[in-house]
């Protein structure tokens, strides 16, 4: 690892120490007893160290590293939506064909940068053979319906999910062998965003920005962390190939379709009746749960990395 | 050694593909003595309930199995009277003088826990096929033995019927409380509440 990539996780390490110490404090002063919210946040605190740990622990292996670390990332997410989403029998094919063939295969073209591939491997060839496996069993019923559940979560869980990694693809003049900050960049970026948003509306939050899809989403939230997360991500810009204003930029994108994420996945959690995705991580759901901001800010980021800079 | 490596294994393998989550919603995992009895949509099913229990109470938990199906083979009786420590019931009831309940009565009269499956058979619809009667004569012989449903979701998506590969989808097992014979009850009423008391665990599911 170079200066620059220790140096940022040094810094997050302390970031992680001082919301430990807060929490601490916070449920210190609370006194013994359950706290629900302050529970929740040293829950949340407790689960931010340990994805922290594994993703530097992924970044010790470099591109490889990355690519499996974020495999498996998309089959937790995608073992989450599927569990959710009612499919039939019939269907079986199709679900095999996505566990087994589309998530490997799209791991396999990013690990060997196969642009040309990767980019439409999904949206193209699963979208057309998803429902050819369905149809196979000759099971009409709600068959629109079903096909279309499986290619979202292909798109949402897989798709979206390696475009992260996909940005170790990209060959960027002048910053060769640093991808991987690059990747740091936009998950710190989107994660803060939600941290701040989190936090600001825990502190100042009055009105319910969509009271009907996220009630603890506010307005004061939205704003405060977008334009805090915004800021953070200008000043990063010493660790990607942008400009201040240009990272700045970026960072405002990300952050926007990140909140946007939420919202969507939101909305399908509740047509679903559930309050998380899953359960695997302490205090924030499930994996989706914590990605579904990323998900949405990924490939847009990507493919507009590429366009300008690739 | 052989057999416990196996269950180890199997046991390991079946929480490692489905997250086998177990709610304890009206009961709490002790080495009390049970009789647990559960939805049946899949060969799966016994294995799953019996690996979300905690190691303790698994030793002493034995499913109940068809021997029409688990004595086929050297691999299937070496599976279930070894590795499983399942009790074999006769479902045809080849001797019309024995009683198919008896294998039951032995284990429960030895101390252990059972796994049944009150439908019978395999169930490929939603919800729940009529109760066998075996579970209220169990129930009205041993009283001081709980008896507790246990619904498990979404493992017949996990293995279809008549598929090889399983996928990797997300189970949860809710065992709910012990239901408790009444003095006066009569064997259809009992059932018809045993069977309430798992659909209901059905939907609190998620």
């Amino acid at each position: 690892m170079d200066r620059n990539t220790l140096l940022l996780f040094a810094g997050i390490g302390g970031l992680l120490l001082l919301a430990s110490l807060i929490g601490w404090l916070l449920k210190y002063r609370a006194g013994p007893g359950p706290q629900p919210v302050i529970d929740n946040l040293n829950a949340r605190i407790n689960a931010w160290w340990v994805m922290v740990l594994v993703i530097g622990f992924a970044f010790l292996f470099g591109y490889t590293g990355v690519v499996v670390l974020f495999y498996c990332v998309s089959f937790y997410a995608l073992r989450e939506f599927m569990t959710l989403t009612p499919t039939r029998r019939s269907d079986y094919p199709a679900l095999v064909a996505a566990f087994y063939f589309a998530l490997p295969m799209q791991y396999l073209l990013i690990g060997i940068g196969w642009y040309g591939l990767f980019a439409i491997f999904i949206p193209v060839y699963l979208f057309l053979l998803l429902p050819i496996l369905s149809s196979l069993g000759g099971d009409t019923t709600r068959f629109l319906e079903r096909t279309s559940k499986v290619q979202w979560g292909l798109m949402i869980a897989v798709y979206c999910i390696s475009s992260v990694p996909a940005l170790l693809t990209l060959e960027i003049a002048g910053y060769e062998g640093r991808n991987l900050l690059l990747i740091a960049w936009l998950v710190i970026v989107v994660q803060i965003s939600d941290v701040l948003q989190y936090v600001c509306g825990k502190l100042a939050g009055k009105h319910k920005i969509a009271p009907k899809l996220s009630p603890s989403k506010t307005v004061e939230g939205f704003f405060g962390g977008v334009a805090l997360a915004t800021l953070i991500g200008a000043s990063l810009y010493w660790i990607t190939p942008f400009a201040f204003w240009q990272a700045g930029l970026f960072a405002l994108l990300v952050c926007l379709l990140g909140f946007a994420g939420g919202l969507v996945m939101s909305a399908i959690k509740r047509d679903r009746g559930v309050k998380d995705w899953g359960h695997m991580i302490e205090g924030h759901g499930g994996m989706l749960d914590r990605l579904d901001s990323v998900c949405f800010a990924a490939p847009v980021f990507f493919h507009m990395v590429r366009y300008w800079w690739g | 050694m052989l057999a416990s490596l196996i269950a180890f294994f199997i046991t390991s393998a079946a929480r490692l593909l489905t997250g086998a989550r177990a709610l304890w919603l009206g009961s709490t995992a002790q080495a009390v003595q049970r009789i647990y009895y559960a939805n049946h949509s899949s060969h799966g099913d016994f294995v799953l309930l019996w690996a979300s229990l905690p190691a303790e109470l698994r030793k002493r938990t034995r499913p109940v199995a068809g021997s029409d199906y688990w004595m086929k083979g050297a691999l299937r009786s070496f599976l279930i009277q070894r590795v499983f420590n399942g009790v074999l019931v006769d479902r045809q009831r080849s001797e019309p003088s024995s009683n198919p309940l008896q294998a039951m009565l032995d284990a429960l009269e030895q101390g252990d826990s059972l796994i049944v499956f009150p439908e019978g058979t395999r169930n490929m619809e939603d919800g729940l096929l009529p109760f066998k009667s075996g579970l209220y004569h169990m129930a009205k012989a041993r009283p001081d033995v709980e008896v507790i449903p246990v619904w498990i979701a979404n493992l017949n998506r996990v293995m279809p019927k008549g598929r090889a590969l399983p996928l990797p989808l997300l189970c949860t097992l809710s065992f709910g409380a012990p239901l408790g014979l009444d003095e006066e009850e009569g064997k259809d009423a009992f059932l018809e509440r045993a069977r309430n008391a798992l659909l209901a665990l059905a939907l609190e599911e998620v």
